[in-house]
């Protein structure tokens, strides 16, 4: 049982945190064809974008409607008219979604009065679906963009009322999955007969992959009929917690009916998921899957020696804290220190004294005396201050390759977390027993070999 | 915000820069900054620009007063070095909240203040204005008055709400803030004849390091880099130079010409890059110093050591000549790099196919001109898709730009290299000209590009 404390500084050191608009933009680069825009003035998309382009290492449509102090005061309304107007010419997306910043929802520009009025005085923009998502940088993180954001399309896009697909179920999908992870989740679904419709589907987009030629929108993603077909689903799966709402949203819309699955990493979560797919698929589950299964008791069984009892740090935006931290309690750990950077319900189970919404100089405090950081790249730092291994998690990861393919669901995600997390507390005590030899010398190596040809044996 | 207002209006009536000298008043006073199109526009905002001006100070506490946005998706993105202090590379914001946003954040900004002095006693605490406090009309200037009052040590209120305008008078409004609260504000331990500042240098990637031994070897010091290294006493006691070098072309163009309105110090504009400009700061360099009462042997020193330095840079940029030579470069970059960086690759053999000249002010142009003749592929706009489709059609060999523009050469299956803010390789110098060129070099006679153009077996034609 997690108390959840907020950090009560007035200056937030190292932030943890990412803003909401640049949450809802993420979200809208998943669907296909789409232009994502910050309705504020230039410098928010260009932070947004600079920081995904280091994350992902691909080429970012995102735009900005410009914003300066006297079109603030005055109101934003030309601006996105402009917006949508150069856009719609110069990139010819199949969507445009607007995400407003800290700026303009200080003024109160009344985006969705503007939008009717530009679409009366502007019948070339008739025929471009626009969402719109309230998202004011001085409030939540950016899962809640992310959040808002694809409970705005499904608001907006989904149709209600069509005929029941049997096999079709939607998927909707968290911001702490990485194209990887949605990849395996589309395997999985799949291959119980179900064909899934993804949304947000970022393995698409932004799974770093050559197009055949240049696009300045998305290239890949949900298309836009399927996102209206979605009503007609079968059932629709919230993949995190953060996804309820969306879920909920699509229910109230079309009836159609909602699971949540919070968790896909390690063995019971994922069981319980599997278990969940034969259910509604009606089919057993397949071989691959048993395998895969048994392949990943195995490696708890070889890991568990080198996790039990480790003290753990992760700073992480809540539905990520939630699955990481969970899956390695099951392995044996301790999590000792939690830090997130918004409000969630996910924390009240977390077997944790206490998770904390601050920043990373508050989880610094609180991983005194940790063996192991998880967080975002920014944690380099403190990790190399505290001295103890690090395994980066969550946007952004700017400074190791692969951050899109990295996978952590399925038995496949959660074994190969497992063994890297595992063979990084390796190293870091072989490196300790080596500090501590007598005279490091060229008998060190030697030494080394037969300690591991020892616990070889013992583990063996 | 009438502060703020007349900051930007006195940074656009610099009478340092050209294009402002061929404006009438009127025209000066409407500023310089392009209306910006929604829906089309990129780059940074003026908040940015301050902040990559100021940053490299290594041992304040840089302080955003602002919601997340403007620090969190921000902090930790560029590889400026420090050869001591680490706190510049902390991200310090007040993250203000919807309650600060109705009742005004000016409370949560000192108590910001007084917690960021308590937990890392710096020397000084420089406080930036982005859009939001600007707006709701947040009065940092009052803030950090009271704040220096209260805790004995310089508070710097730095005027950079995002929306004033773009990076580069973000570079501006930064050099203002020093020029207003910092400098001046003490003296050196010390000083010699043969002191210098160099403003417009952030020794990214450590470029500051490539170029000190030099000054160390001909006994000039530097008084303070502003802002690469730098220490906040040094910026603040750095009126007492004898000469100032103005790097990048015009980012920080007030403060070198305040500070010889001021103090009488007088300044030459050189680039880093590239070996006869290297050569030509050296030289110009040693000459104002030595006007302002230096030794006269300073000049010969320099020759000296110029031709030391140029031959040993020849000498290792030989073997490249015959492996470069007939290469052909396309330039995406602003500014000063547009050639500073042309007159280095041509000096190997390369040929250069374009180069971006969105950002480069008459006198840039003038100079590429000079260097490449009349013919000069100056792009004043390209869209990725036609830098896409320009690299595709194999018109250009290598691309050089911005992290950000990477990913347009590598989709066409281009080599590409970093020159900008992001890159890893330090570029500046007699060292730093041999770096770039065998990055170059590495990057395009890496066997991954007949690896990668491959088709796979299965494909047709
Ligand atoms: S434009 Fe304004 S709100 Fe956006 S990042 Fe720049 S200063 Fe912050």
């Amino acid at each position: 049982m997690a108390e959840v404390i907020n950090s009560r500084k007035a200056c937030s050191v190292s932030p943890l945190k990412m803003s909401q608009p640049i949450g809802g933009a993420l979200a809208l680069m998943g669907v296909h064809g789409c232009m994502p825009v910050l309705h504020g003035s230039q410098g928010c998309t260009a932070f947004g974008l600079v920081l995904f382009v280091r994350h992902f290492r691909e080429m970012i449509p995102l735009q900005t409607t410009a914003m300066n102090e006297v079109t603030t005061i005055l109101g934003g309304m030309e601006n996105i008219e402009q917006a949508l107007l150069n856009i719609a010419q110069r990139a010819k997306p199949q969507i445009v979604g607007i995400c407003s910043t800290g700026l303009t929802e200080t003024k109160g520009d009344d985006i969705v009065g503007y939008l009717k009025l530009i679409r009366q005085r502007r019948p070339e923009l008739a025929e471009l679906p626009v969402v719109y998502v309230s998202t004011p940088d001085f409030k939540g993180a950016f899962q809640d963009g992310w959040a808002k954001t694809v409970a705005q399309i499904v608001e907006e896009l989904v149709e209600p009322g069509a005929a029941r697909i049997d096999d079709q179920i939607n998927l909707l999908a968290g911001s702490h999955l990485s194209p990887g992870d949605l990849e395996e989740i589309r395997q999985i679904v799949e291959s119980f007969g179900l064909r899934p419709i993804l949304l947000p589907d970022l393995s698409g987009s932004l799974d770093g992959h050559i197009p055949e030629d240049f696009t300045p929108t998305t290239l890949g993603g949900t298309r836009l009929e399927e996102i209206r077909r979605m009503g007609a689903s079968r059932a629709t799966i919230a993949l995190g917690e953060q996804m309820r709402g969306a879920a909920l949203a699509l229910e109230m819309k079309t009836g159609v009916p909602h699971l949540l699955v919070d968790r896909l990493m390690g063995l019971r979560s994922v069981d319980r998921f599997l278990h969940l797919l034969a259910e509604l698929s009606g089919r057993p589950v397949p071989q691959v899957y048993r395998r895969q299964r048994s392949q990943l008791v195995d490696a708890m069984l070889d890991g568990h020696f080198f996790f039990g009892g480790v003290k753990v740090a992760i700073g992480a935006e809540p539905d990520l804290l939630q699955n990481v931290g969970h899956w390695l309690a099951e392995l044996g750990c301790e999590l000792k220190a939690a830090v997130s950077t918004t409000e969630s319900i996910v924390f009240a189970d977390l077997p944790v004294e206490r998770v904390c919404i601050g920043d990373l100089e508050d989880l610094e405090q609180e991983a005194l005396g940790c063996q192991l950081l998880l967080t975002h790249s920014h944690g380099r730092q403190m990790a190399a201050r505290l001295q103890i291994p690090f395994y980066r998690i969550g946007i952004p990861i700017f400074d190791r390759l692969g951050a899109a393919h990295q996978v952590l669901v399925g038995y496949r995600g959660s074994r190969s977390f497992l063994f890297e997390v595992a063979n990084r507390l390796i190293a870091a005590r072989e490196e300790e027993e080596g500090a501590h030899w007598p005279g490091r010398g060229p008998h060190e190596e030697a030494a080394r070999a037969c300690q591991c040809q020892e616990e070889d044996q013992r583990t063996g | 915000m009438s502060n703020l207002s007349e900051k930007v209006q006195a940074v656009f009536q610099e009478p340092g820069c050209a294009k402002n000298r061929a404006k009438s008043e009127k025209e000066r006073k409407k500023g310089c900054t392009k209306q910006l199109q929604p829906g089309a526009a990129a780059g940074g905002c003026a908040f940015d620009g301050a902040k990559i001006a100021l940053q490299p100070i290594t041992d304040v506490v840089h302080l955003v007063h602002g919601p997340i946005a403007c620090e969190g998706n921000s902090w930790d993105n560029r590889g400026s070095k420090s050869s001591d202090s680490h706190l510049y590379r902390m991200g310090f914001t007040t993250d203000i909240q919807e309650m600060d946003v109705v009742y005004g954040g000016e409370k949560r900004l000192f108590r910001a203040i007084q917690e960021a002095i308590d937990r890392y006693d710096p020397p000084a605490v420089f406080v930036y204005q982005t859009c939001v406090p600007a707006l709701i009309g947040d009065d940092i200037d009052a803030v950090c008055q009271a704040a220096r009052k209260q805790f004995g040590r310089p508070i710097v209120p730095v005027q950079s709400p995002g929306f004033a305008g773009s990076k580069n008078l973000g570079n501006k409004l930064a050099g203002e803030a020093l020029l207003d609260h910092v400098i001046g504000t003490e003296e050196p331990a010390y000083t010699t004849p043969c002191d210098v500042n160099i403003v417009g240098e952030y020794n990214l990637a450590g470029e500051l390091w490539q170029v000190k031994p030099l000054l160390d070897h001909l006994g000039i010091r530097i008084l303070a880099c502003i802002s690469g290294n730098a220490k906040y006493h040094e910026i603040a006691s750095c009126h007492r130079a004898k000469a100032t070098m103005l790097v990048c072309s015009k980012a920080m163009i007030n403060i070198a010409r305040k500070m010889e309105e001021r103090y009488g110090i007088p300044f030459f504009e050189g680039s880093f890059y590239g070996i006869s400009d290297m050569s030509d700061a050296l030289r110009n360099m040693a000459r104002l110093l030595v006007g302002r009462g230096a030794p006269e042997e300073l000049l010969s020193q320099t020759e000296l050591l110029i031709r030391r330095e140029e031959q040993r840079a020849w000498e290792k940029l030989k073997v490249y000549q015959k492996r470069l030579a007939g290469k052909r470069v396309l330039l995406i970059t602003g500014g000063v790099k547009s050639w500073s960086v042309v007159s280095a690759l041509q000096e190997v053999g390369m040929e250069i196919v374009g180069t971006s000249v969105k950002k480069s002010t008459d006198e840039d142009k003038e100079r590429i001109k000079k260097l490449m003749g009349d013919e000069a592929h100056m792009i004043e706009e390209m869209t990725p898709r036609e830098i896409y489709r320009m690299l595709k059609e194999a018109r250009a060999d290598i691309m050089l730009s911005g992290g950000r523009s990477q990913f347009v050469a590598l989709k066409a299956m281009m080599p590409w290299l970093d020159i900008n803010q992001e890159r890893h390789h330090a570029y500046a110098g007699y060292e730093g000209m041999v770096a770039l060129v065998a990055e170059i070099d590495r990057a395009l006679h890496n066997p991954v590009w007949q690896e990668v153009r491959l088709p796979a077996p299965w494909q047709e034609g």
